[in-house]
């Protein structure tokens, strides 16, 4: 594992100590670290089963929903440790946001399902600026202020997942997790998410997962590499700036992956 | 190529047989099916028939405004409001019952419930609905009304509030298993998104996940009622056969099922008029059991998210 | 921004809370029902157990508690369920196949479908009631063990067809396509493929649709007029009683000996039904295993 010392200057807002993730008996992840900056956009790529997944979802705690699962190491956020026992993953997940693959609005109004983040965590000021807000933020807003009383499922594909977008921003979070966000859109739904990272970037932090190299050098800031044996346990390979690991990776592995030589 | 020969050197008319058998099989199955709708129509034919009879000789105006019900006994009256509001009765004290714990076991299976408990449950939902309700019945009369004349020491043997509780614990395990089934229903990715905003597993049940299933639930509702008022044995043993206009659980009443089985036990004459009303009191059960079911079928049909 | 993860604490603490309150909500609800069939079970031992004889199975019903016995309704129960089996198997299992293989995708089987639900929802006193008219009065079968069964039959094909319509849709579609591609015809398809991995299904619901047979007395009463039975029926066209409804003479009766006897009969009636269910749980076990390899 390979890193960049540059990074001395700059603000980490997450960092992960020795990750070690295992759902059973299964090893899903072994040894990783690496530093998330803040208001970048830090890609995890890699072949499927890599594990950048079960590692995206490591930083909201996500996994935890599944019983068998366990976590070794650290992560910090804040100057905590979020596995700390005497925290409740609810919290964490306020200030970490997720957007995932296939979007999953609410069968709710669009107006309700960008305030269910905001009602449940007891918010107290105005829902109606909050709510234009988050969806101004999402570059939903034009398209839907006339009709924030529909059904969300009246939206097409691409506007649905700007809505899940919106309904994650409701609560500002610091930090947002994408999780392949655009592999169920069209070309046309992708790059109007694509320019909104880069947009939401300057207010946000953003760490994407993406099987798309190409996705990952247009939108991202950092890459990290993750790749698994036969023992499919994912490792992280390199961790670099983006413009670094795709025109000059360290490590014969990344070279293989970004090239094409296997997928 | 001559599709007709095979490799296989096959048995002489092999395939002639094969389709005969295939045509005949065709039919019958068809029949089968279509016994179905003639059971339907059989039933309302039998009901319409025998209650034109009744209808000709007691005024429709009689049946619905008259207050009381009595074939019988002289002088005779054939109003059906006390059969109707005893139904009623029993039925809304179950629902008092089955709702509420038919609601919370669902989500407790549904939400909540680790896999060993699962394991336990089910099968002990599966044995209360299975219990044949003239156990239920029996449970009603030896147990449950001793025990509550002590709380109402003037309630007689015989009354609704017993029935009407114990008709609420059989339906409990109908009621949470289309609840849960409608719950299950409701696709795990709306649970994440819920979940990934930071909400508990309680508010991600109640705002995301029940509202989602709601049309299922309210369906829940409707059809377990509609099968607590067709329900016979049990109010036949500890409702009562005294047909009253009464809204006080404590006192002895009659159901509309209860009142058939009392005339069929009897042996009406075969086209008297107490015979016929038997079956005017079915026609009007039936109407009511029925639009209850399609509305609750139709609830589904209509409201069901397409996710 | 930075994180405040105290401040958010207090409004967690409340949150967590109510959710605490709601689960135990759930789990009273859970109580209620576990309490209602424990009560009920404890309720029918202690009154019955002691009238669990030799003489309850074999006598038959007699005025004097301590020389009644089930013998002539559990023989009517035996020899309905067999009559019933008889008529509503071939008919159930042959339109579950229909609708599953068969039918075209228009309104008729739209029609049919919908009516068949409907058919399951139907009170059964009104099924008594059609059996009355059609098979007692107007083909003139009389009281008879057949009017009897053939009443039970039209109750319980809707269960009958539903479960079997299941066993049949959980047949891989891999299995059909495999027998259509070695140039099989429909009917053989269904022979040869489909039937034979459905059968444990089926043969479940077979034995869980008689089950339900066996407690029903509602039909039953109205078909029977429960007259004082106190003999076994020999040929179909026999009057007849089966179990449900001498539970129901007895539970009728003031007397405190009756009572117990009525127990003692529900004691017979559940130990029957468990074991239909047990067997047909084992079958459903070993058909999963099965299908699983």
């Amino acid at each position: 594992m390979i890193m960049n010392n540059e990074q001395n200057k700059s603000n980490i807002i997450l960092k992960v100590k020795n990750l070690s993730f295992y759902y059973g008996a299964f090893q899903a992840l072994k040894n990783v670290s690496l530093d998330i900056e803040a208001n970048k956009v830090t890609a995890l790529i890699g072949p499927s089963g890599c594990g950048k997944s079960t590692l995206l979802r490591c930083f909201n705690r996500m996994n935890d929903l599944f019983s068998n699962s366990k976590v070794e190491g650290q992560i910090i956020f804040d100057d905590l440790d979020i596995y700390t026992q005497s925290i409740d993953p609810v919290l964490i997940r306020s200030k970490i946001g997720m957007v995932f693959q296939k979007p999953n609005p609410f069968p709710k109004s669009i107006y309700d399902n960008v305030a269910f983040g905001l009602r449940i965590n007891g918010f107290a000021g105005n829902y109606d600026e909050e709510v234009e807000r988050a969806l101004i933020q999402s570059a939903l807003w034009d398209e839907v202020k006339d009709r924030l009383k529909d059904n969300a499922f009246s939206l097409s594909g691409g506007q649905q997942q700007r809505l899940c977008i919106a309904r994650a921003l409701a609560i500002r979070p610091d930090v947002i997790l994408l999780d392949e966000p655009t592999s169920a859109l069209d070309p046309i739904g992708t790059v109007k998410i694509e320019d909104l990272i880069n947009v939401l970037k300057n207010d946000y932090t953003i760490i994407i997962v993406t099987h798309n190299m190409q996705q990952a050098a247009r939108v991202s800031d950092k890459t990290a590499f993750l790749l698994s044996g036969e023992d499919r346990c994912g490792i992280l390979i390199e961790y670099d700036y983006t413009q670094n690991i795709f025109s000059n990776p360290k490590m014969k592995e990344t070279e293989d992956y970004i090239t094409g030589r296997f997928s | 190529m001559n599709l007709n020969n095979s490799v296989f050197d096959s048995k002489r008319g092999h395939r002639l047989r094969t389709k005969i058998e295939g045509r005949v099989v065709n039919l019958f199955v068809s029949i089968c099916a279509f016994i179905t709708l003639v059971v339907t129509f059989a039933i309302i034919w039998n009901l319409l028939q025998q209650s034109i009879g009744f209808f000709s000789q007691v005024s429709i105006i009689e049946f619905f405004t008259e207050k009381r019900w009595s074939p019988i006994l002289i002088p005779k009256s054939f109003g059906i409001a006390p059969l109707v509001v005893g139904t009623f009765l029993v039925t809304v004290i179950s629902s008092f019952v089955a709702v509420p714990v038919g609601l919370a076991v669902a989500i407790y299976l549904a939400e909540y419930a680790p896999e060993t408990v699962r394991k336990i449950l089910r099968p002990v939902l599966e044995v209360l609905a299975g219990i044949p309700t003239v156990v239920y019945g029996y449970f009603a009369l030896t147990f449950v009304t001793p025990l509550l004349k002590i709380v109402f020491p003037e309630m007689i043997i015989f009354n609704a509030l017993s029935a009407g509780l114990v008709m609420g614990i059989m339906i409990i395990p109908f009621v949470s298993s289309l609840t849960e089934d409608a719950l299950i229903s409701v696709p795990n990715s709306l649970r994440q998104a819920s979940y990934a905003l930071g909400a508990t597993r309680f508010e991600t049940s109640i705002k995301v996940v029940v509202p989602a299933a709601l049309s299922g639930i309210v369906a829940a509702f409707i059809l377990g009622l509609s099968r607590a008022i067709g329900e016979t044995m049990l109010v036949t043993i500890a409702a009562g056969a005294t047909p009253k206009l009464t809204f006080n659980p404590i006192e002895s009443i009659q159901t509309m099922t209860a009142y058939i089985v009392q005339l069929a036990l009897g042996e009406a004459a075969n086209g008297s008029i107490e015979y016929q009303s038997i079956y005017a009191v079915g026609i009007l059960l039936f109407v009511i059991t029925f639009s209850m079911n399609t509305l609750g079928h139709w609830i589904v049909k209509r409201w069901r998210n397409v996710y | 921004m930075s994180i405040d993860l105290k401040l958010n604490q207090n409004n967690l603490s409340r949150r967590k809370f109510i959710g605490i309150v709601f689960l135990a909500f759930c789990l009273l609800g859970v109580l209620v029902a576990m309490m209602g069939l424990i009560s009920l079970l404890i309720q029918v031992i202690l009154q019955g157990y002691e009238w669990v004889t030799p003489n309850l199975i074999f006598n038959y019903p007699s005025r004097h508690p301590e020389q009644a016995g089930l013998w002539a309704a559990l023989i009517g129960t035996l020899y309905m369920m067999g009559l019933t089996a008889l008529i509503t198997v071939p008919i159930g299992i042959g339109a579950a196949i229909y609708l599953e293989e068969y039918a075209p995708k228009n309104w008729i089987t739209s029609f049919i479908e919908i009516n068949t639900s409907n058919l399951a929802g139907i009170p059964s006193i009104v099924y008594g009631l059609l059996g009355l008219s059609i098979f007692v009065y107007f083909l003139k079968l009389e009281r008879s063990i057949l009017a009897g069964s053939l009443t039970m039959s039209l109750l319980i094909l809707p269960v009958l067809i539903l479960a079997s319509r299941e066993a049949i849709k959980a047949v891989p579609s891999a299995h059909r396509e495999a027998a259509f591609a070695l140039g099989g015809d429909k009917w053989q398809v269904v022979k040869m493929a489909v039937l034979p991995t459905a059968f444990p299904g089926i043969l479940t619901g077979v034995i869980l649709a008689l089950s339900r047979a066996i407690g029903e007395a509602a039909p039953m009463v109205a078909i029977t007029a429960l007259v004082y039975i106190t003999f076994i029926p020999v040929t179909p066209m026999d009057r007849f009683t089966v179990m449900p409804i001498q539970i129901f003479n007895w539970v009728s009766r003031p007397q405190d000996d009756f009572r117990g006897l009525a127990a003692g009969g529900i004691i017979i009636l559940l130990i029957l039904l468990l074991s239909m269910n047990s067997i047909a749980v084992i079958l459903r076990n070993k058909f999963q295993k099965r299908s699983e390899e």
